[in-house]
């Protein structure tokens, strides 16, 4: 089974430590929420677990072998990485951005290969945009173009899938149907972590939450002992009531924390 | 047949019939057969002569220059994602152009006819340079600017050496060197630029994967295995090439770079790496078409080949800004 781990590390950037002494250990078939508020550090992390953004001091290793031994390629098809709110520049069809995932693999000339193309068309069809295949990427709207994106990022069948807040700006429908194919992911074996805003969302389901605060994990565990008023408070900033019971948990915020109300 | 591969050849067949067209006009207009007796069994007589000593080498040298044009403006374009993007908008253009006027300005040109074109591609090489570590490894936005602050710097100097010029022959030698044309060229131009206009482009072409990963913008292209600072340098030292030699043996030819990729993209499906081959034959296509009209086009003197493809090319430059600003957010 695949393990990514992360010991000790930290990213400088202009003096100041972006992320401070981060270390985490996960598996395939969990998947990771990264909580935390506005420049507590998650892009930055995502993106040094990516392997895209070089850690100042500690080590990222993937099944025990250190991120800086992969080639660019063997680490491409290893692990799969979607920015916050991924583009599409020019008005492909959504079936050659899909097929853009397999760019590891393929020859520097040439048109894809047939096998390559019945695996664009199954992941097309595993996320609902056969109808859209011929379709111009630029068009699709917030919530197809999110699809679109992960068909991108699966189409190469990678272990390890890091998402920056995948659901920024999605309606709720689309949201869940986003966050349950994460879900589905997790379960099939995959290792996905996701930087996620919702906490409820997240505690739901994802099967493990990571909160970061000033570049520091402020708390790691299972999502029924995440959901707590005093974290909430330190982390968020935020006065907020937990409902539900543990598996159905919601949280309802009040008021930034040291305000009167 | 797919739909790119007919383009190609819808645009190689027309090369092909605009190149047998280039061969037939001019000053004296031949007929076929004797274009075909010229080109088959070369003599002394006067068509063989104009066929292959004037015109043939025209119709090659545009072909070549028109070919680096179209496939850079289509590498650039793609690498920064900005459809106003073309070979220009480095310096490179300009480099190789302040290189040439070097060498007319010192009166080098005399010593060796290869002294303008290997100090135009010097000057090319410099400008890439200063460009890439003014603005690589920074982003393209930081690259685009770089390349705009060369140019800026590399037209001063030209201004300054046409302020400088020892003569006014020299002043006026510099500025017909600058209008860009293809006239009077010989196969000692093609033996010249052709090598590195070759090279240039084989190391464009290489680029075309990387320039299709970057549709998805340059995260994402890193996180699919691609080397961006690897890809910047290898277009800028790939369009250094191509276009410089390009340059100092036809002057400054401006807009074919930015018109060719635009020209064929709706037709591949805009992706990158497609635009490729079809833009250099775009680019081919109407480089020689401009040659050819300047031969045809009488107002006195003949027509400067750069002054003609600028007067065509501007109105579709407004015509993109225009455009851009109804489509862009």
């Amino acid at each position: 089974m695949t393990t990514l781990e992360a010991l000790r590390v930290s990213v400088k950037r202009g003096g100041r430590a972006i992320l401070d002494d981060v270390s985490l250990r996960a598996e395939g078939g969990s998947f990771v929420a990264v909580i935390g508020p506005n420049g507590a550090g998650k892009s930055t992390l995502l993106m040094t677990l990516a392997g895209l953004m070089r850690s100042d001091s500690g080590s990222i290793t993937i099944n025990d072998r250190p991120l800086t031994a992969f080639s660019s390629l063997e680490l491409a098809r290893t692990r799969s990485y979607l920015p916050q709110n991924p583009r599409c520049e020019w008005p492909i069809p959504v079936a050659s951005l899909v097929a853009l995932g397999l760019t590891p693999t393929l020859p520097l000339f040439g048109d894809l290969p047939e096998a390559h193309r019945r695996r664009v068309a199954e992941v097309l069809a595993a996320f609902d945009l056969l109808d859209r295949s011929g379709q111009a990427a630029t068009t699709l709207s917030g919530g197809e173009l999110t699809r679109a994106m992960l068909a991108r990022a699966l189409v190469g069948d990678p272990d390890i899938l890091i998402v920056d807040e995948p659901v920024a700006g999605l309606d709720p429908r689309h949201t869940l149907d986003t966050v349950r194919r994460l879900a589905e992911l997790a379960k099939s074996g995959k290792l996905v972590i996701a930087a996620v805003h919702d906490l409820t969302l997240a505690a739901r389901y994802a099967t493990r939450i990571l909160a970061l605060n000033h570049g520091r994990v402020a708390a790691d565990g299972p999502p029924d002992r995440m959901l707590d008023t005093d974290l909430l408070r330190s982390v968020f900033q935020v006065e907020a009531r937990i409902g539900g019971v543990a598996g159905g948990a919601f949280v309802d915020y009040l008021a930034p924390t040291g305000e009167r109300s | 047949m797919s739909r790119n591969a007919l383009l190609t050849s819808v645009i190689f067949a027309v090369l092909c019939a605009l190149a047998m067209v280039s061969l037939l006009a001019g000053r004296v207009w031949l007929n076929p057969s004797e274009v075909l007796r010229g080109l088959f069994f070369p003599g002394t007589q006067l068509p063989s002569l104009i066929v292959l000593q004037l015109r043939l080498p025209r119709a090659v040298l545009a072909i070549l220059v028109g070919a680096a044009l179209g496939l850079s403006g289509a590498v650039l374009q793609g690498l920064t994602r900005n459809p106003l993007a073309e070979p220009g908008l480095l310096g490179v253009s300009s480099g190789a152009a302040l290189g040439a006027v070097i060498a007319i300005y010192f009166g080098l040109a005399a010593a060796s006819s290869a002294i303008i074109p290997f100090l135009g591609l010097l000057g090319a090489l410099a400008a890439v340079t200063l460009t890439f570590s003014l603005g690589g490894g920074r982003g393209t936005l930081a690259l685009i600017l770089a390349g705009a602050a060369v140019s800026a710097l590399t037209s001063a100097l030209i201004s300054l050496a046409l302020n400088l010029a020892p003569s006014p022959y020299a002043a006026y030698e510099i500025m017909t060197w600058l209008l860009g044309s293809l006239a009077d060229r010989s196969w000692d131009h093609v033996v010249l630029a052709a090598p590195f206009i070759l090279a240039g482009c084989a190391l464009l072409f290489i680029a075309g994967r990387s320039l299709d990963a970057l549709t998805l913008g340059e995260a994402q292209a890193e996180s699919l295995g691609v080397d961006l600072t690897r890809l910047r340098a290898m277009t800028l030292i790939g369009t250094a090439l191509a276009v410089g030699a390009a340059t100092s043996v036809a002057g400054a030819i401006g807009f074919i770079g930015l018109v060719a990729p635009h020209l064929v993209r709706p037709f591949v499906g805009y992706q990158p790496r497609r635009v490729l081959v079809p833009a250099a034959l775009a680019g081919a296509v109407l480089l020689l078409t401009a040659d050819i009209a300047t031969r045809l086009i009488h107002f006195g003197p003949e027509m400067k080949l750069g002054v003609f493809t600028s007067l065509l090319g501007t109105p579709f430059f407004f015509w993109l800004v225009l455009r851009l600003k109804g489509t862009s957010p």
